[in-house]
């Protein structure tokens, strides 16, 4: 793991170089409405992101787990300014980026951050040379004033990746997923950022070529000091990547802290079986007790505390009412059990 | 049905070459591969992308799409030969003698079809039983692969269940006949974790309690861990490695699955930096002479870009590489 120390949430003050307070996305996905004035059906409001915040400090990675439909991708969109949230901020170094009068400040610290997507055979325009993709963020801000330099630009991004400046001259369907991926993480450096938000960036891969990318993104952060914010579903790697891992559940987190607190010591019954749940390769014929139940619809929540119907501590409490989160040691866990001592 | 000899595998593939004529001339996506699945056994077939895993799996079944073709080899279910069969013959040993899960539960249910319709046809295709006792059958089947409220939800269509939920009707699809043997082809990958562990825990007590064999398709490693018996390791269309699941995952011979196990991030082993494969699996054009993997093999020699390794036996497992050979036969190659 990375030997920079590691930044407790609330510790504001320089190192902090983002900060998502209260953040909240509501989608309205309400049928038409003849629909509803015919069939008297309600509005349906999904709360795809309901109320969550964390911090970001400079150089950390942060970590974003959960399983399909949690809003984990719906938080990366929100703080790259994607979506605009519903409600909460977003400061990005001190600058607010998220209200509505924040236009000008995102236009002006959007070249700082980039964002890696997950599939690259859809995140690459396949009728451009890979020149003009790398090239593109270069030349949409004016940061490089000829096209000589843009073009030597373009060749160290390349070689910078793992790939060779001759590469440019190809299009996107000459290479592999793996060669792929390298050209978006070229496409997002080539802007100098120094915020990376990455979605999923290698789960359309094979193993031994998301090797290559995690080390990659590692090596890179390392060079330039970059800050991550990592989306992931898969506990492994975001073990290996991360300084700080907040677990999702239904639009909430529902507990974080830093790596290997949140791993060797999981409070949260939700996270507990998440780690429950990875086949792991040393204990090969171990038997386990597979949590049963899903993740319920995000339209329809259960009420208090979402995780309740699956969770095998939940009372009458948790049915009720809506834990928050309170600070254990290192770690913020939103838990009923938890805070009742009936969970240690 | 005829009765198996008790040390007879359930399934042989003999010298399997699948090819897939093209314009710019013949691609071999699975080149003579041989592999045995013995009654009520898992074994993992397990590879990256373009290994030839699925490939296998569809050949076993029948269903390889033109223009792709069994070249050489044979397929032996109980005995009996069936790479040869003609169409019809091959339409009543699916579903029958072999069952399939694929990947996408939701691709392989009809959406316009109530679930139980679909379970219904399937078992009457299969077995002599009334409508009301296939009914009977299928809701006994859908109880017993954990849908909750099976007597109400067997009447649902499929858009109407969870992804896992589906892919457990996908599983009560593949056991209506009570097959041996059941191809599943990457049946976990589309779901999340916690729903990947209820199905390979569903997937290993069904084969326990039926006594089928399950050929298991996927890529990743620790799904064949946690349920596999014996793993089979492909690259670029031939078996690497092949033996019990412990061994081959703990003790690793093969340096390609060797790499493989270093690149899979481990919790609780914080590693600065993972173990990494240069390069990618060759397609299938460029496939080099000698040991496919021998471009990307730190331990690549002569012989090994000269001449196939062929699979032999070092303590438990079967391994294709030179590296194992008798020293006197490396030192030959070498000069």
């Amino acid at each position: 793991m990375t030997e920079a120390a590691q930044v407790p949430t609330e510790a504001a003050g320089a190192d902090l170089l983002l900060r998502a307070h209260d953040l909240k996305r509501y989608f309205d996905v309400s049928p038409p409405f003849l629909n509803r004035v015919i069939e008297r059906l309600p509005r349906a409001i999904v709360k795809a992101v309901d109320g969550v915040s964390f911090d970001i400090g400079r150089g950390e990675t942060f970590s974003l787990v959960g399983e399909s439909g949690c809003g984990k991708s719906t938080v990366a969109r929100l703080v790259v300014g994607l979506y605009q949230p519903t409600a909460g901020g977003i400061t990005f170094d001190g600058i607010d980026v998220a209200g509505q009068t924040a236009a000008e400040a995102r236009q002006n610290v959007q070249s700082r951050m980039q964002m890696i997507f997950q599939d690259p055979y859809a995140s690459l325009n396949p009728r451009w040379r890979v020149a003009n993709i790398v090239a593109e963020p270069i030349r949409a801000r004016g940061l490089l004033p000829s096209n000589r330099e843009v073009k030597a630009r373009v060749g160290e991004l390349l070689t910078q990746v793992g790939l060779s400046p001759a590469d440019s001259e190809k299009y996107p369907h000459e290479f592999s997923g793996g060669q792929r991926q390298r050209i978006s993480i070229a496409r997002a450096l080539a802007g100098s950022p120094d915020f990376l938000v990455c979605d999923e960036p290698t789960s359309a891969l094979d193993v031994s070529v998301q090797a290559q990318i995690l080390n990659l993104m590692k090596e890179l952060q390392r060079q330039y000091h970059l800050t991550y914010l990592f989306i992931s579903h898969d506990l492994a790697v975001v073990y290996h990547v991360s300084t700080t891992v907040g677990v999702m559940y239904l639009g909430r987190l529902v507990e974080w802290a830093p790596t290997q607190t949140l791993f060797n010591q999981p409070r949260h019954p939700y996270t507990r079986m998440l780690l429950d749940a990875i086949p792991d390769l040393e204990m090969t014929g171990r038997q386990r007790i597979p949590v049963a139940g899903e993740v319920p619809s995000p339209i329809n929540p259960p009420s208090g505390c979402p995780f309740h119907p699956r969770c095998p501590h939940a009372d009458d409490r948790c049915r009720a009412e809506m834990p928050t989160a309170h600070a254990t040691g290192d770690s913020h866990v939103a838990c009923h059990a938890v805070d009742d001592g009936r969970l240690s | 049905m005829t009765t198996a000899p008790a040390n007879q595998p359930l399934l042989e593939i003999r010298n399997l070459r699948i090819e897939f004529p093209t314009r710019r001339g013949i691609l071999v996506a699975v080149d003579d591969i041989s592999l045995h699945i013995d009654p009520g056994e898992i074994l993992g077939v397990v590879g990256e992308s373009g290994a030839g895993k699925s490939l296998t799996g569809a050949a076993v079944i029948g269903l390889l799409e033109p223009p792709g073709r069994i070249a050489d080899g044979q397929i032996i279910l109980e005995g009996g030969r069936i790479d040869n069969l003609p169409y019809e013959e091959m339409r009543k040993i699916r579903g029958r003698r072999i069952g399939a899960i694929f990947q996408d539960p939701l691709t392989s249910l009809n959406p316009l079809y109530s679930v139980s319709r679909q379970l219904v046809e399937t078992i009457q295709t299969h077995l002599p039983l009334s409508e009301r006792q296939a009914r009977a059958r299928a809701l006994e089947l859908l109880q017993e692969v954990g849908i909750p409220g099976a007597e109400e939800r067997i009447d649902h269509y499929p858009h109407q269940f969870s992804g896992g939920m589906r892919q457990r009707v996908v599983i009560a699809l593949a056991l209506c006949a009570e097959p041996r043997l059941i191809i599943a082809d990457e049946p976990t990958t589309a779901l999340d974790v916690s729903i990947q562990a209820q199905i390979i825990s569903l997937l290993k007590r069904l084969c326990k309690d039926h006594q089928t064999a399950v050929m298991l398709v996927t890529h990743d490693m620790g799904v064949i861990a946690e349920a596999a018996d014996r793993v089979a390791v492909m690259y670029s269309g031939r078996i690497a490695e092949v033996g019990p699941v412990q061994d081959v995952v703990r003790r690793a011979k093969h340096p390609y699955t060797h790499g493989l196990m270093g690149s899979i991030p481990h919790i609780g082993h914080a590693v600065a930096k993972l173990t990494q494969i240069e390069g990618s699996m060759p397609r299938l054009q460029e496939i080099p002479p000698g040991c496919p993997f021998n471009p990307r093999c730190p331990e690549a020699d002569g012989r090994c870009r000269a001449e196939r390794p062929e699979l032999q036996w070092i303590e438990n497992t079967e391994v294709a590489c030179h590296r194992f050979d008798a020293p006197e036969a490396r030192s030959q190659a070498g000069d």
